[in-house]
């Protein structure tokens, strides 16, 4: 938190960022809400707070994370490719950022529950995590269909002693394990914090999460300057809720020579309605408490959202990013699970990084935009990718997909 | 000038509370629901709760969710909703809608608005829409002559409670737990304290809602509101039973139980 946020930003008082955000959420929860907004406006003017978050990230989570030249994934791209290791992070993610800063809150709100929505598990295991380390009991809200398909990340959660509950209503994924969540915090909201894994929900959240995780986009920002003796000629990062790409984008949306680019989960290809691209492929409307770009049918009902990325496959976005894109500041391009797993596959072979599959999706665009990029400059482009996350969570589901795991 | 309002002056002139009975459109099949829905008002539900089945309904607890889930499978869509409510509304009950906002904003708030007037129904609940967001839904209630039933909860604040009567046209709903629908052993100690709050700044009926499954617990919740809102457990008659006719026989007892505790306040 050592930079302060460009004033004049959105969202304004209310959570909206223009005609997206807000709060549309039952009664019940704007008690809630209003009373984790003045916590949070408080924490962010205390130094005490701030200190305490700093040290935190610094010593507990090993940031700032590295700025690394990958120059053989450069030579392979045709750009100057600079990753930012969010990968290197305590619990192997950006999210280790905005859950510590939750956690802090909590704390000082006087709450002894958390509770969180997970997909993968990634964020149900850094919520597991904070609260190990704050001392909070923890539940975490989980699809049934994801808890198969991620036993470990479940296990891991148990060793860190949160509760696992899975979740057997609608799809019973990710969107529901957020139906929940919400359910659970109506019922338990005076001594329960709900720690939100991304960028998205009700107003304060999406402004909140983006403040806890900014520190990716001022530290790789600076860096690049340190590195390079300028700023670079694009920031790329993947884009399911959103958190990781607005951590890195926010420092630079000041900075108009430098184009900001998210890249969603094309899936199958956005044409085959099998995809998580919310911006590219939905429409505006409301889910789980916020209005932002929505998969969605004629009637309204959220339709269910496909990528090879758990941690992408949902089918709203935050509503900063739906505010980028109307205002033209951010370009959203769909990525598909075969684009992504190719680059996946080049940085594992080029860089010895295996990254997460997310990450993977904006490692494809950073290759995608790298020609277009140094046709139009006349020279090599230099690009940030943000690195959210290691790809150790899916070493089954890559080994899958190259068919190199062996028969039992 | 408040369409449900009839409903509650008559209750009112005669001693007894509202009866508010719930039932997703399109449960289990949109005819099957409206004959659910008429069966109900034959058997002495005053007012009629047509809830739009929604993919992620937050209010909601398993017995609602899973038959919304059950409709939406079905293929119901928002005309039918629609259908649903005229169906209803011409036998002479009153239809009020409860509505998650996405569906309303993705048919056209305004668009929304005239179709429900047309087909009768007399306004809508929001579980999901706080008046702070609902600019072009009171625009286009005002429009229409639609009645606004916002909610409010044991945890809203006075100041909330002011804000949300004064954007309340019809009656006001008040969540007698913290927490989902679903029909709970017990009736609610904070109900009581909530209404009360509300009658300090209010002379709107109030609804009180969540939880509510027999006779007794209506007549306790009728010896202070205006309103018995009743969803989970007459969904749960169709839900269990073994076919239409059981279901329909189960509802038609369980809403004349509810209907004589209305009529017998306790107090």
């Amino acid at each position: 938190m050592s930079a302060d946020a460009p004033a004049g930003q959105l969202p304004d008082a209310a959570g909206h960022f223009g005609r997206f955000g807000g709060r549309f959420v039952p009664e019940a929860l704007v008690a809630a809400l209003d009373e984790l907004d003045a916590a949070y406006r408080k924490a962010m003017t205390d130094d005490e707070f701030l200190a305490e978050f700093d040290a935190l990230l610094r010593d507990y989570a090993g940031t700032p994370s590295l700025l690394y030249a990958a120059r053989r994934f450069s030579t392979e791209v045709g750009a100057r490719v600079l990753l930012k290791r969010e990968d290197l992070n305590h619990t192997g993610a950006h999210k280790v950022r905005n859950v510590l800063g939750q956690a802090l809150l909590t704390r000082r709100m006087g709450k002894t529950r958390v509770i969180a929505e997970t997909g993968a598990g990634q964020h149900g295991v850094a919520t597991a995590t904070a609260a190990a380390l704050f001392d909070l009991e923890c539940v975490v809200y989980m699809g049934e269909v994801d808890t198969e398909r991620q036993a470990l990340n479940v296990a891991r959660m148990r060793m860190l002693g949160a509760t696992v509950v899975p979740v057997t209503t609608g799809s019973r994924t990710l969107k529901d394990a957020m139906n929940e969540a919400m359910r659970d915090w109506v019922a338990n909201v005076d001594n329960t914090h709900y720690l939100i894994g991304t960028a998205a929900g009700p107003h304060p959240f999406p402004e909140m999460v983006r403040d806890f995780v900014r520190g990716i986009g001022v530290e790789a920002r600076q860096q690049c300057l340190d590195l390079t003796g300028g700023l670079p000629d694009a920031v790329a990062a993947c884009v399911g809720g959103g958190s990781n790409a607005l951590g890195i984008f926010h420092a630079f949306v000041p900075d108009a020579g430098v184009r900001l680019y998210g890249f969603e989960a094309g899936g199958e290809g956005v044409e085959t309605g099998r995809h998580a691209a919310s911006i590219t492929g939905g429409s505006a409307g409301v889910l789980h408490g916020t209005r932002t770009y929505v998969l969605q049918d004629e009637d309204g009902q959220t339709i269910e959202s496909h990528s090879i990325s758990a941690g992408l496959d949902y089918p709203g976005v935050g509503p900063e990013h739906a505010w980028l894109h109307d205002s033209g500041r951010a370009t959203y391009q769909p990525v598909t699970d075969d684009e992504a797993m190719a680059a996946f596959e080049l940085l594992c072979r080029t860089e010895g990084i295996i990254p997460a599959i997310e990450s993977a999706h904006a490692l494809a665009g950073a290759r995608r935009i790298a020609p277009q990029l140094a046709a139009e400059l006349g020279r090599e482009p230099v690009i940030v990718v943000n690195l959210s996350g290691r790809g150790d969570k899916d070493v089954h589901t890559a080994g899958e997909y190259f068919g190199i795991l062996d028969k039992e | 000038m408040s369409r449900i309002g009839v409903a509650f002056d008559k209750a009112r002139a005669d001693g007894r509370a509202v009866l508010v009975g719930c039932m997703p459109a399109g449960f289990p099949t949109v005819e099957g629901s409206i004959a659910a829905m008429k069966a109900m008002v034959e058997a002495g539900v005053a007012v009629i709760e047509v809830e739009i089945p929604y993919s992620d309904p937050v209010m909601d607890g398993p017995v609602i969710q899973r038959a919304s889930d059950i409709a939406l499978a079905g293929g119901v869509r928002t005309a039918d909703t629609l259908r649903i409510i005229e169906a209803v509304a011409a036998t002479g009950a009153q239809v009020v809608t409860m509505t998650y906002w996405n569906p309303i904003e993705r048919y056209g708030v305004d668009a929304f608005a005239r179709d429900l007037a047309a087909a009768g129904g007399t306004g809508l609940i929001t579980p999901d829409l706080i008046p702070d967001e609902a600019d072009e839904w009171l625009a286009a209630s005002d429009a229409y002559g639609l009645d606004r039933t916002f909610l409010v909860s044991p945890s809203s604040t006075d100041a909330r409670l002011r804000m949300t009567v004064e954007h309340c046209r019809g009656f006001v709903y008040a969540t007698a737990v913290m927490g989902v629908t679903g029909a709970r052993a017990q009736t609610s100690q904070a109900a009581p304290i909530l209404v009360s709050r509300l009658r300090e700044v209010t002379d709107l009926p109030v609804g009180v809602g969540l939880g509510v499954g027999t006779g007794t617990q209506a007549g306790t919740v009728a010896g202070y509101a205006d309103g018995v809102i009743v969803g989970s457990a007459l969904v749960r008659c169709v839900l269990d039973a073994p076919d239409e006719s059981a279901g329909l026989a189960a509802l038609r007892t369980l809403s004349a139980e509810l209907a004589d505790g209305v009529r017998n306040p306790v107090r």
